[in-house]
Formats: structure tokens, sequence, C-alpha cells
């Protein structure tokens, strides 16, 4: 169940968060783990997480916004582990900003590691993904990190809805052109999640509403579930999404989100 | 992974087609299972096979049209097993393919007293036993409804079970909503075309209308699947036992998609 014995993942952002988080559960599901990321040290330690208990991982340094960094991250996996069978675009930045106050380069950098690393990710993966999808019983696997931000609207997030939205589609656009190669690609959709991340979503909100805990308050309430999503809720449904017992999935969107959305 | 050791779960239409395999996969993940249905046959076909296997299940006859049988069967549950912690409401009829204007309210009725009245009665009879052990598990109690891709979109000649599985989705988030205090997920699956007894329950009425009859259908089926092929109960049975366990545990009021692409295109 949800194994992924023998399989060979990459995952964008594996340093801290949902991303390590989701490297380590593959590790003891039995995947070969490549976790590429800007923060080195960070990423090392992760890596060093996984071989200590057991399990088989690399880190390679990847600034998703680079086409060559993507090019020389991937071939260090691939290099190191043989192929590539499921790719993880995680790497993902949040600010919030009201439009007025949004610049354009604000917007664009924004664009250019939540939009641009999906689309060179998948572009790098892709031949690995194919060539090992022909051997496998349920093909290949690649998981977008969108967020219910990429189906509902917040305000003052509009940069980041954008992004997130964005990917949404982008993931059922590349279902559909990677389907007769038997690559799957899906996206999951989480609430908020206690990462490192989420405190600074908090900060930042604090500003005004007075204080962290309003913000807190304010989120758990959000969640008809009565909590903040948890790092192994999300790497659970990004487990399942790239092992074979989603075999029939692809273009679908996985929302893992407390409910926030159903109301 | 994915593992329901200890639960108790209660499965209409649980004899055969994909409830049977849900049957099977949670009982080999360490569910006590209740595989309710009309069909007896077949139902016992499926209990020996979970049974020879060395896992734990039992079968209850039992319409889910009908109220007191859904209060029977979860006391049976209940009775055999010492409580509930999973709900699949899986039975369901395609119902006959009919132009809307030949469609009587007769075969409406039924196809919404099996489809729609059978997954409200289902939960409303669950849900107090549930409630009781929902605090034993870090994922809390998980009703899972299946629905289809034709709870999103319209086929023709298809309205009535268009509506049905459209309600069974919007049930399923009024419900999480409801039940989110009292921690019990419930979220919906809505698989494309499943090869199935109920796929294939339309095959001679296909090959003695159409030329090319029902092969020529089923190609034509599979093309809509951009992943090429027909859904397998398999497929679906790995989704169930996902959003049984507690891996899914902040999961309430979603879909999970099925269906090799159809959707998304």
């Amino acid at each position: 169940m949800n194994r992924m014995d023998g399989k060979v993942a990459f995952i964008s952002g594996g340093a801290r968060g949902l991303g390590a988080e989701t490297a380590r559960m593959m590790a003891a599901c039995g995947a070969k783990v490549v976790i590429g990321d800007i923060l080195d040290d960070v990423g090392r330690a992760t890596v060093d997480g996984i071989l200590n208990q057991g399990g088989d991982a690399l880190y390679t340094h990847l600034d998703v916004t680079q086409e060559d960094s993507w090019q020389s991250a991937v071939k260090a996996g691939v290099d190191k582990f043989g192929g590539l069978d499921v790719l993880v675009n995680n790497a993902g930045i949040f600010f919030m900003k009201s439009t007025e106050d949004m610049t354009l380069a604000d917007w664009h950098r924004m664009v250019s590691i939540n939009l641009d690393g999906v689309f060179l990710g998948t572009k790098t993966a892709l031949p690995h993904l194919k060539a090992r999808a022909a051997k496998a019983p349920a093909g290949s696997a690649i998981i977008n990190l969108s967020s219910i931000a990429g189906i509902i609207g917040i305000a003052n997030f509009s940069a980041y809805h954008m992004s997130k939205g964005g990917v949404r589609l982008y993931t059922k656009a590349c279902a559909m052109e990677f389907a007769p190669h038997r690559i799957r690609v899906n996206s999951i959709h989480p609430g908020l999640i206690e990462t490192d991340m989420a405190k600074q979503v908090v900060k930042e909100m604090s500003s005004t509403m007075g204080s962290d805990n309003a913000v807190r308050d304010m989120f758990v309430k959000s969640h008809p579930i009565g909590r903040i999503g948890e790092p192994k809720d999300i790497a659970n449904g990004i487990v399942f999404l790239a092992s074979d017992d989603s075999a029939f999935m692809t273009g679908s969107e996985l929302v893992v989100d407390g409910g926030w959305t159903a109301q | 992974m994915n593992r329901v050791d200890g639960k108790v779960a209660l499965i209409s239409g649980g004899a055969r087609g994909l409830g049977g395999m849900s049957a099977r996969k949670l009982a080999e993940a360490g569910a006590k299972v209740v595989i309710t249905d009309l069909r007896e046959d077949e139902a016992q076909t499926t209990l020996a096979a979970i049974k020879a296997a060395g896992f734990e299940a039992k079968f209850f006859k039992h319409d889910v049209a009908v109220e007191e049988q859904w209060e029977a069967a979860v006391k049976f549950t209940v009775q055999s097993y010492g409580g509930l912690d999973i709900l699949l409401n899986n039975a369901g009829i395609a119902g006959s393919s009919k132009p809307l204007e030949e469609l009587t309210l007769d075969s409406w009725r039924r196809m919404m007293s099996i489809n729609l009245d059978g997954v409200f009665l289902g939960m409303k009879h669950a849900i107090p036993p549930m409630k009781a052990r929902a605090h034993l598990w870090p994922g809390g109690g998980s009703i899972i409804s299946i629905s289809s891709i034709m709870g999103f979109i319209g086929g023709s000649r298809a309205a009535a079970y268009c509506a049905s599985k459209g309600g069974v989705r919007l049930l399923t988030k009024a419900a999480a909503i409801e039940l989110a205090p009292a921690k019990i997920r419930v979220n919906s699956v809505h698989p494309g075309f499943i090869d199935t007894p109920m796929l294939r329950s339309g095959e001679e009425a296909m090959n003695a209308r159409h030329e090319g009859g029902f092969q020529k259908w089923v190609d034509g089926v599979v093309a809509l699947h951009p992943l090429g092929r027909l859904g397998k109960d398999e497929d679906i049975a790995h989704a169930v036992r996902f959003l049984a366990s507690d891996d899914s545990a902040f999961m309430t009021g979603t879909e999970v998609v099925v269906d090799g692409g159809y959707l998304a295109q």
C-alpha cells in the first residue's frame, strides 16, 4: 500500500517543511529521494536524517528559477540513482501584498519561483520520466503543490493565488499532454499547514489582525476540522499520488484542507 | 501506510464490483468488514475470498432504499464487531439509458431511492455509532460516498443518474461541514468508467441495438479517458482505502476524482 519501492523521486524545495516531510515519508516507503533546494545546509541535514534512518537520499543545490540549475540538479539525481520516476514540484514562496503596494518586480518574483519553477522542473525531468514510465506498471508521476489558494481567493494574497491557480491548470494541461507517455500529473491543494511558510503567513497577517494568536485562531476556525494541518497530512497525499495506488488518477486535484473549501 | 487496523467498516453494495474490491482491500488493511447487498450469492463469494485470505468479514442482506433495513444493518455491524468507524456508501444503480422525455417518474424515483435515499439513510444511521468511536482514531470516523464523474458533468440519456450523483457530491460536503466537530470526515470518490458488472450490465442490450455493439461502445468510452483504458475496481478501492485510513486525516468535504483524466480535458 502506497509503496514506492524501486522508484526514484525528485523533490524541489525538499530541505524543510512539506518537502522534507515528503522526502522522509517517501524514503520510508522505499523510494530513493533527491532533494533540491537553495538551503544547502538545511537540505544536507534533511538528507543526513534520511540516511540515518536507513533510507537512500541525495542533496543537490537547486534554484528553481534557473534552467541550468534544474539541468544540473536532475542530472545529479539521475547519475546517482539511475533514473527518475517521480517529480514533486514543491518549491514555492508566499508573500502578502495589496494590489496597490505590489510592484511589478514583486509579481515577477512570484511567477519566477512558483510558476517558472514548475515549468522548468517539468521540462527538465520529462525525458527521464518518459524513459522510466514505459517500464512501470502505473507509469511515472508528477505532483505539483498548488494550494487552496489555487481554488478560492483571499484578500491581499493575489500574487500567490495567481501562481497557485496557474499551477492547478498547468497540471491539467500537462496531464493531457503526457497521458500518452503514461506520465500522470496531479495537483495537491493544502490548507494552512504548520510550516515555516505558515509562520510567515501568520506574521504578515498579524500586522492587520492585531496579534499572531488572532491570526492563528482565525485560521483554525477557517478549517471545519478545527485545526491547522500537519506536514504529514500533505506528505501522505503526495505519497498516495506518487504510488501506483493512484494509477487511474491524472489531471486531478487532491484537496487536503480540513474542509476549508467545502463550506 | 493506509492501514485501517482495528476499524470496523460497513460497505453497502459490497457483493461485487467496486464495493467488493473495497471490502477486500479494507479487510486486507486490517479492518473488520460488513458487506451489505441484495445480491447474496455474489456477496458470499466475496466473503469467502476475504476469509480464505485470513481476514474478517460478514454479510448482511440489505436494501439501501429501506430505512428499517439500514437500522438493522448498522445494528448488525455494531453487534458483530463492537462499533462502526468507516461507512462506504457504494450501492447504486446506473438505471436505463432513456431520453428525458421518456424517463418515467417511477424510474426517476427508483434512481433517487437507491442512489440518494440510500446514501442519506446510511449516513443518518451510521453517524451515532461512528460518533461514539471517532475519538479513538487520529483521523476520526470516515464516511466515503461513491459519486461519479457524472456528479460533475452531464451525460446524454443519463439525467437521473447525473442528478443522483451530483446530489451525492453536495450531500457529502454538507455532511462534512456538519460532522467536522464530531470528528467524522466525509468525502466523495468520483470514478470514471470502471470495468465492473454495472458497466457490463448493458452489454446484451447494446449488442442487440447497435452495429459493433458493446465493444464499439467500450472503445469509444476508453477514448474519453486520456490514460487510454477503463478503470479497474482496485483503482477505486485504493482511493477508498486511503480515505478510510488516518493518512487522509486532514481531508474532509473533498472530491477524489479517479477518472483517468476524463474531467481534466
